[in-house]
């Protein structure tokens, strides 16, 4: 139960590197499946040479930004599909993640780690090391809450809201996009880079499927959450990506295998998709808030003064 | 201010739908100049209107603003000169953004964006009063998300977001038709103001002949990718309804003419 909190909230990085580009820029983007082992990579690299690991996963953030601008070059001045473009980075970064590796594993045992001190210290399973992944991932939903409220964020929500309104404003969403894929995979990279720092190895497969990972975190989150503040909806992700791994956690316990994970995170994310939009749902959550949404109400009162 | 040169541009040359949307177009603008265009449609006047954005490319001829050729610059570019209302309300606004950050998206037309706060109370003092201007109520409601505002009082809201940055060319698309009559006048209204507050330079395109005669300081009438009326001030002011369409079918009628004679 704790490992599955303190795993969700190392994950919850990554769902919000996917929270920046599914819902700021409104942008489907595969090239997480391909960044997050990147990120892994390129840290256990650094480490097994020597590196700090602080430089390291510092190293893995931008490994995974150059990963995203490329995947948003590709976009924008090529011309190229999101998803399509997503795809092309996501499968070239297997065999680039293979080469930063020299093979499909590269073990940490033994070396130093961001985790390292904390096992050493025997708080990794306990309470105060949910604490202190807890109190990480809130700095980085404050950081990422911040920049959406900075010029340069707010011309990045306007990008995924409205494009052709904010180039009217003298806002090249050429270089937004390409911005928001390289701050988004490289938190994914980061991601990644934690997380095999945690498991103790880089593996050229630990990516595949991370994607569904992150939407499951983002949809189930606000499945809960309103997103009428984008505090609360950065919030939400963290929350999701941690219920995200209880629900696997509760599937194996309930007698599913390791093998089944993918099926589940799929499913749960069409579950996701699907419930809110399901009647009984909708009279459930209404029944629990005791009246109507507040959101709807106003949307009615100005349409009918309109 | 604006300086339009032989502008021409056909669409689907070469082929069964070759269409000459404008034919070599010349129009000068000066200082604070307000100029109303209308004409039917496929007349022309959207796609002048789009090459002043740079939202389309000419064949050939050039567009300068304040002296300054701006035919080759991408729309995003030269938008920190022109301000621009779109005849959909729904598309001068960003709908899940903020009242607040809606203006402090427009408040930094053409500067560099960097990381400083989108809506600081500094700015926030400026957009009340800019806002209390529509006299719409809407700088008491800085934090409402503009998807939920009305029609109207999005367009509203357009407008003072495209100009209260003083550009240099304001470009008015139709920005009345989609609403009702109403809520049009109360744009027609409120663009009148601005226009004069702020002295701005505007092109504004309607279908709406009554529109054109009240408001600006000029009108244009095209027709087939031409202009083939150009009244001042003063004629303007004779002018009624009657008369333009008037003008129109003669002007009309003797270009049927001469084409079919020279057939």
């Amino acid at each position: 139960m704790i490992t599955a909190v303190e795993l969700g909230l190392i994950y919850a990085i990554m769902a919000l590197g996917v929270y920046l580009t599914f819902r700021i820029l409104d942008f489907p983007d595969l090239t997480v499946d391909g960044s997050f082992t990147t990120g892994a990579a390129v840290a256990a690299v650094s480490i097994v040479n020597g590196m700090n690991p602080w430089l390291a996963t510092v190293l893995a953030f931008l490994a995974g930004m150059v990963a995203g601008a490329i995947t948003g070059l590709l976009h924008t001045k090529g011309k190229i599909d999101g998803l399509l473009a997503g795809i092309l980075t996501m499968i070239a970064l297997y065999s680039i993640n293979l080469r930063i590796m020299g093979k499909a594993n590269t073990p940490l045992l033994g070396e130093d780690t961001l985790i390292s001190p904390m096992r050493a210290a025997g708080i990794l399973g306990t309470w105060q090391s949910i604490a202190i992944f807890f109190l990480v991932s809130l700095i980085l939903v404050g950081a990422t809450v911040w920049f959406l409220h900075t010029e340069m964020g707010m011309a990045m929500r306007a990008t995924g809201d409205n494009e052709e309104m904010i180039r009217s404003f003298g806002v090249s969403t050429d270089n937004q996009k390409i911005l928001g894929l390289a701050l988004s995979n490289g938190l994914v990279a980061m991601s990644g880079a934690v997380v095999a720092q945690y498991q103790g190895f880089a593996d050229v497969g630990m990516g595949i499927g991370v994607i569904l990972i992150g939407l499951a975190s983002v949809i189930v989150g606000q499945a809960i959450f309103t997103q009428r503040y984008i505090w609360l909806a950065a919030l939400a992700v963290v929350i999701g990506a941690v219920i995200y791994r209880l629900v696997i956690q509760f599937a194996l316990g309930a007698g599913l295998e390791v093998n089944d994970m993918k099926l589940i995170s799929a499913v749960l994310v069409v579950v996701a998709l699907l419930l809110p939009k399901w009647k009984g749902f909708q009279k459930i959550v209404k029944s629990i808030k005791g009246k109507p949404q507040p959101v709807a109400e106003t949307k009615e009162e100005v349409r009918s003064n309109a | 201010m604006l300086e339009i040169k032989n502008l021409s541009r056909t669409f689907f040359p070469g082929t069964v739908n070759e269409r000459k949307a404008l034919r070599n177009i010349n129009l000068t603008l000066s200082d604070g100049e307000f100029v109303t265009v209308i004409g039917s449609n496929g007349a022309g006047k959207s796609t002048v209107l789009n090459m002043v954005a740079g939202k389309l490319q000419p064949d050939v001829g050039s567009v300068s603003i304040a002296g300054k050729n701006v035919t080759k610059m991408a729309d995003y570019s030269r938008a920190k000169y022109i301000g621009r209302v779109f005849q959909d309300p729904m598309a001068g606004t960003a709908p899940t953004m903020s009242i607040e950050e809606n203006m402090a998206l427009a408040y930094s037309r053409g500067k560099f964006r960097g990381l400083g706060l989108g809506v600081s109370p500094k700015r926030r003092e400026l957009f009340v009063e800019e806002l209390k201007s529509l006299e719409l109520g809407l700088e008491k409601r800085l934090k409402t998300k503009v998807g939920l505002l009305s029609g109207g009082q999005r367009q509203a809201l357009s407008l003072l977001m495209a100009t209260f940055s003083e550009p240099k060319i304001l470009l008015l698309d139709e920005h009345t038709a989609a609403l009702d009559p109403q809520r049009a006048a109360l744009v027609s209204r409120l663009t009148n103001q601005i226009v004069e507050r702020h002295k701005l330079t505007t092109l504004m395109v309607t279908h709406n002949m009554e529109q054109a005669l009240q408001l600006g300081t000029r009108l244009i009438m095209m027709h087939d990718g031409e202009i083939i009326l150009d009244l001042d001030s003063a004629q303007k002011s004779q002018m009624t309804v009657k008369d333009l369409l008037g003008e129109f079918e003669k002007i009309k009628g003797a270009q049927l003419d001469d084409r079919t004679m020279l057939q």
